[in-house]
């Protein structure tokens, strides 16, 4: 190996690969631009929505109650709902969203109240649908507040005091650290799109290079040079390194600049101001080696066989459609590491894609099994060095490269 | 020098099954001379070629350039040839100078002899005016000299063009056959692949007749007018691959 020679062609290919404009959109804008812009533009949006559907007050038909006139008049007396007249059909009404939800007073319910017997009211509302929702909920609320007021007004009837009621409270207290808290909500998430990110960024350049190449006919044109295939491929294969990990890097700093500035928009929204930082603080210098380091064989991994596989095509488009296939291959495995219940164990650690994915994840909640990561990142490095020998070898392949 | 000894090479195809594309070919071309490859497409020119620059493996024989074995030392034959053809593009990214410079840096120069070598070559081809231009951005004559400045910058003793000037417009080709006599006169060993009769009459000083992988005659113009007893090459060609497949047929 010729490490000089590597390097001019990491160089050229390093000048090529930034002129490409689909470089950088795939490698630099997405990561840096569209996670923050989906994540805080979609949070924004869905507080704007639901602070909206909040503040509407909901028009509310009442079914009977002819003989309860104090329920009614309790509930004509809130200023929270607008109530509508009666009509028949106030189901389709509920559908057709002209009004939000719809409550049922049982015949004979005051009298029931006074005899202690039990009655039961419905509410009818439109399941999905927000606004139905909220004015369902203000209709349970204000009739759960009607219950506790009988039951109190029948217990002070009998002398008894209301905190019988209660004999004890209950309360749920987290102890874990915020950052552990955070690293847990979002650390699935983080390993899912380190594991994709490696992929899709090295995926534009590895084609690029190999069936690009074939396709613009500089193939023959660097096989002329003295350069042996072996350099070759590797100044290619570093290249392509690097763009998977810088495609990774930018969309883990911008995901943790994206978090964070959704924690401190959430918690000045609210009064946590000691947890705004916690993912900030997790994602601190260890835990971006850490990834950097278990993430780092994967990269590897796959630019060697995206490189394999492209070089099989004639064309671009050709190795695309041999490639998207592969995209799946990667989500599943990364996916199912997002999944409830899903642990590192020993025999995962051994499992490709899945077994990073699931690390990076116990990473961002704090916990270091040192462990399982070095047989994650030994055996990720084994199918690393496989995936790259066969590139070597993919390169020597005459049928490979002139094939027609 | 060029030597090739018993070139064989044999590709497997799915549907059609073993091809042989060269069969036992030898000839010899010496330093300051042009041999010419003449063939009809699929004759096993460009399989030939591609073996002299050590781009393809041989299935048998070998050949010798400047001493260096294509099948022992490949890394070191690439060093002293000078490849060109039509399927030998550009990057079309980088600018002509940085096409240049990467295949001089890629032949082991060292920084001071490359600007050298750089700025003589683009002074001598008069392609100064687009030399921070970017490849696909050049017209196709422009793109030519920056293949022929490519295959000149480690100034190699051998030069092999396959089918150089297919495709190419009057000018553009002139530019390239003009390109071809210097490397001759300048004491490089030329060879070149064609199945453009004329090109070989005003260029070659060796001829070869190749046909379905075999070299069926070998000669200089005179040499192969005086066998064939015809003064048209066109003719002589069709005589000789006629014969071989006369030879098939019987």
């Amino acid at each position: 190996m010729n490490l000089k020679a590597v390097g001019i062609v990491y160089r050229k290919e390093f000048t090529e690969w930034v002129r490409d404009r689909r470089t950088l959109i795939s490698t630099v804008l997405v990561p840096l631009f569209l996670f923050p812009v989906i994540m805080l533009g979609f949070t924004a949006l869905a507080v704007e929505l639901v602070g909206k559907a909040k503040q509407e007050i909901p028009k509310i038909m009442v079914l009977g109650g002819e003989d309860s006139p104090d329920v009614l008049a309790s509930l004509r007396k809130l200023d929270n709902f607008q109530i509508v007249p009666y009509d028949q059909n106030y189901r389709e009404q509920i559908s057709d969203k002209q009004i939000r939800a719809a409550v049922q007073i049982p015949a004979g319910f005051q009298s029931a109240l006074q005899n202690g017997s039990t009655k039961t009211v419905e509410i009818y509302y439109y399941e999905g649908e927000l606004k139905s929702s909220f004015g369902a909920d203000r209709i349970e609320k204000f009739l759960k507040d009607y219950r506790e007021q009988v039951v109190k007004d029948r217990l002070a009837a009998k002398n008894v005091p209301a905190s019988v009621l209660t004999p004890f409270e209950i309360k749920q207290e987290n102890v874990a650290p915020p950052e552990k808290v955070s690293g847990s909500s979002v650390g699935g998430f983080i390993g899912y799109l380190v594991v994709l990110l490696c992929m899709t960024g090295a995926m534009y350049p590895a084609i690029d290079l190999t069936a690009g190449e074939k396709e613009r006919g500089t193939m023959e044109t660097i096989l002329s040079s003295p350069i042996s295939r072996m350099d070759l491929v590797l100044g290619k294969f570093f290249l392509v390194l690097n763009a998977s990990l810088a495609t990774a890097a930018l969309s883990v700093l911008s995901m943790g600049i994206s978090f964070s500035a959704l924690r401190r928009f959430n918690s000045s929204a609210s009064s946590g101001r000691g947890e705004a930082a916690a993912l900030l603080l997790h994602l601190g210098l260890k835990t971006v080696i850490s990834i950097f380091v278990m993430a780092l064989p994967l990269a590897v991994f796959f630019s060697a066989v995206l490189m394999t596989i492209a070089l099989f095509a004639k064309s671009y488009k050709e190795a695309q459609s041999y490639l998207t296939p592969m995209t799946f291959l990667v989500i599943i495995p990364a996916i199912a590491s997002m999944l409830p219940g899903v642990e590192l164990t020993p025999k995962l650690a051994f499992v490709p894609i899945l077994s990073t994915s699931l690390v990076c994840k116990e990473i961002m909640s704090g916990t270091y099994h040192w462990n399982s990561m070095a047989i994650i990142f030994g055996s990720t490095c084994v199918y690393a060095g496989v995936a790259l020998f066969l590139a070597f070898k993919t390169f020597q392949r005459e049928s490979v490269l002139f094939r027609s | 020098m060029i030597e090739a000894r018993s070139l064989s090479k044999r590709f497997h195809d799915k549907k059609r099954g073993a091809i042989r594309a060269v069969e036992n070919v030898s000839f010899r071309c010496a330093p300051g001379q042009i041999y010419g490859l003449l063939g009809a497409n699929g004759a096993g020119k460009t399989t030939t070629l591609r073996i002299l620059a050590t781009i393809l493996e041989p299935s048998d024989g070998t050949a010798l350039v400047c001493g260096h074995d294509v099948v022992e030392e490949p890394e070191k034959v690439r060093g002293k040839v000078g490849f060109l053809s039509t399927a030998t593009a550009l990057y079309p990214r980088l600018t002509a100078q940085e096409m240049v410079e990467y295949f001089g840096r890629l032949n082991g120069l060292d920084e001071p002899t490359l600007k050298k070598r750089v700025d003589d070559i683009f002074e001598r081809l008069d392609m100064n005016e687009f030399r921070e231009r970017r490849c696909d951005k050049l017209s196709t004559g422009m793109k030519q000299k920056t293949s022929i400045a490519r295959t000149l910058v480690h100034d190699p003793p051998v030069m092999i063009f396959d089918e150089p000037t297919l495709g190419l417009d009057i000018m553009t080709a002139r530019t390239i056959t003009t390109f071809i006599r210097k490397c001759r006169n300048n004491g490089k060993t030329v060879i070149f692949s064609t199945h453009i009769m004329s090109e070989v009459e005003k260029l070659c000083d060796t001829i070869g007749i190749i046909h379905d992988g075999k070299l069926l005659a070998e000669g200089t113009l005179g040499q192969l007018r005086e066998r064939h007893g015809e003064q048209d090459l066109e003719e002589i060609f069709v005589k000789v691959v006629n014969a071989l497949q006369s030879k098939a047929e019987a």
